[in-house]
């Protein structure tokens, strides 16, 4: 991925992607918003928060390096994930309970 | 795929054969293969769920969506221009601070769609090379000039109407994050457009003067707003395809009518009259007819003959390159601030600090 350059300005390789996470208020998680290139982390952040908050939209703001997010691929998602597949008993539906007992 | 990788050197016609016919296994293999991703990707779409970054997609599909979300960017950086011509000149604090404000807004939708390209392995640096070079298009409507202070009112109330319209849709593309995109969009040009129209409703309890500029200003956009939906679906050859992949989900006259039925009350609300002779309601239809816009026209700005387009360009141009300086001096400063922080870490007091911390975890 390369930055903000266009032949000027910026290193021939672009500044670094950071992708940016905000949470929007005390009590929820931080979610991911999208992404941005910035020299720096210090201006990621800075940058981040024009671009991603500018109404409000959070208390918190987290940047990081994209290249430093490991992510499961897509391509063996359904082998991946297939160990909580068949695990019914897991979920608190799978247990009949009659309908009188209370609190439960 | 071939495992081997043989001189031509040396061996017999029948090892050629054996290869040639392994070649021609691999080639089945890799067949299926492809059949089961185009298999995938097509229930995917059918399933109308979101195809992801890493997914994957046959290439016409991310080049198609390259090439149409790197236009609405470009559109929405150009799109600064207009009405960034009135900032330095507004009437009142109060619509100064507005009109900063929605410049600002037009900056960030910019990169929320160059960051949407980019998932697609597009770079952001080579799109703006390709604008500045006038390889890659934006909306035709900014080649038209803001010439009074009312110009400012339609843009919001007409060409951010027309684009909300088109937008909307487009919050349920087929391509996450481009549809994430338009999320956050659109609720910004909400703000857009309802400035535009008070702008206009304030001018409109003006003076006679004022009313004339809105008058005018109403009367040189309309046509141009509605060419803003593209050619009608008759000479619009990639629609097809893209309705197919869910990019888009209604056709530019789909678009362009339902646009027309939004404004025309709205239109009424505000005393102004519509240029179209032709405007009227069908109740047979449902909907307002209304005339052709002037297709030979859309085509001459497309082709770069507008009356700003050079303008548009040229200003583009000049601001990447008065930029430079900013970015050399951030690179600069970053690479000043990672050198600093790499000897820090080098001195004995860091590497005792580290110590410490390391036994204190």
């Amino acid at each position: 991925m390369s930055g903000d350059g266009g032949g000027t300005g910026a290193p021939a390789r672009g500044w670094p992607l950071y992708e940016v996470f905000v949470r929007g208020k005390r009590g929820l998680n931080h979610v991911h918003v999208g992404s941005l290139h910035a020299p720096d982390a210090d201006m990621a952040l800075r940058n981040a928060r024009d671009l991603y908050t500018r109404r409000n939209e959070g208390v918190s703001i987290w940047v990081v390096p994209a290249e430093a997010i490991t992510a499961s691929s897509p391509d063996e998602k359904d082998p991946f994930f297939a160990p909580a597949g068949d695990k019914v008993y897991r979920h608190p539906t799978f247990y009949a309970i009659p309908d009188d007992v209370p609190h439960l | 795929m071939t495992e081997q990788n043989p001189s031509d050197q040396g061996i017999s016609p029948q090892d050629q054969r054996d290869q040639r016919g392994q070649q021609g296994r691999h080639d089945q293999q890799d067949q299926h293969a492809l059949a089961a991703l185009e298999q995938r990707f097509a229930r995917t779409i059918a399933a109308d769920h979101r195809i992801e970054p890493r997914d994957w997609m046959p290439d016409a599909y991310r080049r198609t969506l390259i090439r149409q979300i790197a236009q609405h960017a470009h559109s929405e950086i150009i799109g600064m221009q207009p009405e960034g011509n009135w900032i330095s000149r507004a009437p009142s604090l109060r619509r100064k601070a507005i009109l900063l404000a929605k410049v600002q807004d037009e900056a960030g939708h910019g990169l929320y769609l160059y960051a949407a390209t980019e998932t697609l392995g597009a770079d952001r640096a080579d799109l703006t090379r390709k604008l500045i070079e006038g390889r890659q298009r934006y909306s035709s409507i900014f080649n038209y000039p803001t010439l009074t202070f009312a110009d400012v009112g339609v843009i919001g109330w007409l060409v951010d109407g027309a684009a909300i319209c088109n937008q909307v849709p487009l919050c349920r593309t087929s391509y996450g994050p481009y549809a994430r995109a338009m999320i956050r969009i659109c609720k910004e040009e909400s703000f857009h457009q309802r400035q535009g129209y008070e702008l206009l409703l304030t001018m409109m309890s003006g003076t006679e003067q004022q009313r004339r500029m809105v008058q005018e200003a109403t009367d040189r956009w309309w046509w141009p707003a509605l060419m803003m939906f593209g050619p009608p679906d008759a000479d619009s050859p990639n629609t097809a395809q893209s309705m197919a992949w869910r990019i888009k989900r209604d056709t530019n006259d789909e678009l362009r009518q339902k646009f027309v039925d939004m404004t025309v009350p709205q239109a009424e609300k505000l005393g102004v009259t519509l240029p179209d002779p032709e405007l009227r309601w069908n109740p047979e239809r449902g909907h307002y007819d209304f005339g052709t816009p002037d297709w030979a026209e859309f085509k001459q700005v497309l082709a770069g003959n507008g009356p700003c387009n050079a303008q548009r360009l040229a200003h583009r141009r000049r601001a990447h390159e008065d930029g430079a300086w900013v970015r050399e001096a951030a690179s600069a400063y970053a690479a000043k601030q990672a050198a600093r922080a790499a000897a820090r870490a080098q001195t004995p007091a860091a590497a005792r600090e580290q110590r410490e911390r390391a036994g204190v975890a």
